[in-house]
């Protein structure tokens, strides 16, 4: 109360006077906990500046007392709306620090599992960005498909929303048959989903009036400010690093990286639409091309063996217990690895001196970037469009401050 | 005599005054079951058979909550704010005719608290006034969210007002009267206005969806951008007087839009069947709240399929499209009446 009072006797010694207005920390329509304070003439923003660290965990320092596979879980609380993205980003990173090479199945499995997130991950922005308009149904009938999506994950890993999904070396387990038919159904079904709930808004006259020309940003800016992922695409640069620097066998799949022209609400808007129904491709071909073989690597230190064997085999037994009690020691070195996460560029750089936990890890963060550029993006744009502009950003308030 | 035609007046206001207190309470009812029919899902069905309490149940949640006045809030405003929005929702009910009169031993008892001869321009005035509620309670509320919502909501309301204003000069122009007991009676039959004046009935409810800030137009309140809007401060009844007085809008618009447009208590072809008066009365309120139920379920048709529009596009709208439109509405009838000299 009183830092806004001495807000407006500030301002009332300007000759014109202006509203300094707090959108957040502990506002409804900013999908977490961002403070942004605006100054304001009428509708208008004049100066906007953004805060971050309301949420900070530290999971950068956690991290460095942790073992490898303890960490998994503290990266699903990062971009929560696709943790399995973040896990096998995680888990590939400590993959190739320790050099290690995963069997064809478990490429695929994983690239079934990433895409099946990145298209929850769209379900949520695309159907916020109708809530922010105003049109709440659509965002009710793709929320039952994401549903669906979580059904899936508690079918191959037995959790929702933080999975914790695979582990270092592939997955603890195969996927059971009736997740694969649980994709299956998705697949066939999620596609009139989809048109139905574009249909709704993409040509709805009062959405493109809406949506378009707000918060654009331009290609050169967005570069500068280090966008990737879906926002970058809008803005019309067809960086996509499933592309252009493979990992997991994605060389292998045939799919379309949508680019958008302005850089605007709706570009972005448009550009998750398609992804989502790329991704559908891609998990198509994953299901119709799976190889067979072990859903893990023969990596004795990091997968867990089967309790039959820990009872009965000497090796089994040690490695039991060398990973339950963390004492993996990773040979010393320096990685980084990103992926193409829902959101843009997910990087995990790791460094390790040998010890069982990293020495350092860091976490290149999309939404973190995004950020930065969003008080500029907002500037001279009015209250609605500033709403719209953070949700089409899908600013994730987990991956913002980590 | 004078003491029975008070007591039949005091009946018909205490009637009509409860209905629309009891269709506003069952329109929120009406507002979550038909957003779950069109979203999909159950809606409320605990409260009651299929959830029919559920109005009853937030009632009393509303009065036993807490009340907060904000300290830096102006108390008697914010008190008022509220009470002027219920009690001009609350007064619009008296000049509509809810059908023909009823005869009973040769005495004529009309539907309808009063027959003022200027009906439309009393709802005119009294919804103006409604504003004023909105407006109050918002700047009273001494905070940010609030006065933007009330600034918007002002602004909406006075904007709209003046094209719905147009649309219905174009009407009177056709009708020659401005009682809306005499409008209701000219559209027996197939003379529905609706058919003579399509584009003032566009028009009419355009506006009549801004003057009740119902979605596409709900940037009074949007939940979105303002936290409440106007009422972000409000709890208890307060904020349930605002609500309701939203409900108790939309059934006398739905009300007023099936008056003037769709022949009111008039259903075409009924009077080969039957002839008897009282019946025909009778038969003429049932089909008057069918109209009006119908446009109540357009409203939240409506809501739960478009988004909003923004502050400025809104106003864009009113003022460059809708003005102009219902000024070209006016010379076009102006012009039909003189061509076809009805």
């Amino acid at each position: 109360m009183t830092e806004v009072s001495q807000n407006i006797i500030d301002l009332s010694k300007e000759k014109k006077q202006h509203t300094i207005l707090n959108l957040g920390p502990t506002h409804p329509a900013t999908h977490g906990i961002f403070q942004n304070v605006l100054k304001m003439e009428g509708e208008v923003i004049l100066e906007a500046e953004s805060t971050v660290g309301y949420i900070h965990r530290a999971f950068e320092k956690l991290a460095e007392r942790r073992t490898y596979y303890q960490i998994t879980p503290i990266t699903d609380r990062l971009n929560y709306c696709s943790s399995p993205l973040n896990n096998i980003g995680w888990h590939m990173s400590v993959e190739k620090l320790i050099k290690a090479e995963m069997p064809k199945r478990v490429d695929y499995l994983r690239i079934i599992v990433m895409e099946l997130a990145r298209i929850a991950d769209h379900i949520v922005c695309n159907s916020v960005i109708g809530v922010d308009t105003g049109a709440l149904t659509g965002f009710v009938y793709m929320f039952q498909k994401r549903e669906f999506i979580y059904e899936i994950y508690e079918e191959i890993c037995g959790a929702r929303l933080t999975t914790n999904v695979g582990r270092i070396g592939g997955f603890d387990r195969d996927f059971s048959p009736k997740a694969i038919q649980k994709i299956r159904q998705f697949v066939k079904e999620f596609p009139e989903a989809l048109d139905e709930f574009q249909r709704l808004l993409d040509r709805n006259r009062i959405f493109m009036d809406r949506v378009i020309n707000c918060g654009p940003i331009s290609a050169e800016k967005a570069l500068s400010y280090g966008f990737t992922g879906p926002n970058l695409r809008a803005a019309g640069i067809d960086y996509d690093v499933r592309v252009m620097n493979p990992y997991s066998s994605y060389q292998d799949f045939d799919f379309i990286v949508p680019v958008g022209t302005q850089g605007d609400t709706y570009d972005r808007f448009m550009v998750r639409q398609e992804e989502m129904r790329q991704s559908l491709k891609i998990i198509k071909q994953a299901l119709e091309n799976l190889p067979e073989g072990p859903s893990h690597a023969d990596l004795p230190e990091f997968v867990l063996p089967e309790k039959q064997e820990v009872y009965n085999s000497m090796e089994a037994l040690i490695y039991h217990f060398k990973i339950i009690m963390g004492e993996t020691h990773i040979p010393v070195g320096e990685v980084y690895h990103c992926i193409e996460a829902a959101n843009g560029e997910l990087g995990y750089y790791i460094i390790s001196d040998g010890g069982r936990t990293p020495y350092r890890m860091h976490i290149r963060r999309p939404c973190f970037i995004y950020y930065q550029a969003y008080a500029e993006m907002i500037k001279g744009a009015m209250l609605s469009d500033a709403i719209l502009t953070m949700s089409s950003l899908n600013v994730i308030a987990g991956e913002l401050d980590a | 005599m004078v003491s029975g035609y008070l007591i039949y007046k005091a009946i018909i206001v205490v009637i009509v005054f409860l209905v629309g207190l009891g269709i506003a309470a069952y329109s929120t009812y009406a507002e979550r079951k038909v957003a779950a029919f069109l979203q999909d899902r159950l809606g409320p069905n605990k409260a009651g058979p299929y959830g029919l309490l559920q109005p009853i149940a937030d009632g009393v949640k509303m009065f036993m909550k807490e009340e907060i006045i904000p300290d830096v809030s102006n108390k008697f405003l914010f008190i008022l704010g509220p009470s002027i929005a219920m009690l001009t929702a609350c007064m619009t009910g008296a000049v509509i005719p809810w059908s023909t009169p009823l005869v009973i031993n040769g005495v004529s008892y009309p539907l309808q608290i009063t027959d003022i001869n200027i009906g439309i321009l009393y709802v005119f005035g009294v919804v103006s006034i409604g504003v004023y509620g909105i407006m109050i309670g918002g700047w009273a509320s001494n905070n940010k969210f609030s006065l933007l919502g009330a600034l918007r909501a002002s602004a909406q309301m006075i904007s709209y007002e003046i094209a719905m204003g147009l649309s219905i000069i174009a009407l009177v122009m056709l009708t020659g009267t401005i009682s809306l007991q005499e409008i209701a009676a000219q559209q027996s039959g197939w003379h529905w206005n609706v058919f003579y004046q399509p584009l003032g009935f566009i028009i009419f409810i355009t506006c009549a969806f801004a003057e009740c800030n119902r979605t596409p137009f709900d940037l009074p309140e949007c939940e979105t951008e303002l936290v409440g809007g106007y009422h972000t401060e409000y709890s208890s009844m307060k904020l349930g007087f605002y609500l309701f007085a939203e409900y108790i809008n939309m059934f006398i618009s739905a009300a007023i839009i099936s008056t003037l447009y769709f022949g009111g208590y008039n259903m075409p072809l009924i009077g080969r069947f039957v002839t008897d008066p009282n019946i025909l009365s009778i038969l003429g309120l049932v089909f008057f709240f069918g109209k009006i139920f119908f446009f109540i379920f357009f409203f939240m048709w409506i809501r739960w399929t478009v988004p909003r529009f923004r502050y400025d596009q809104l106003m864009h709208l009113g003022w460059r499209i809708f003005i102009p439109l219902s000024i070209l509405n006016i010379v076009l009838t102006g012009l039909g009446i003189l061509v076809f000299n009805k």
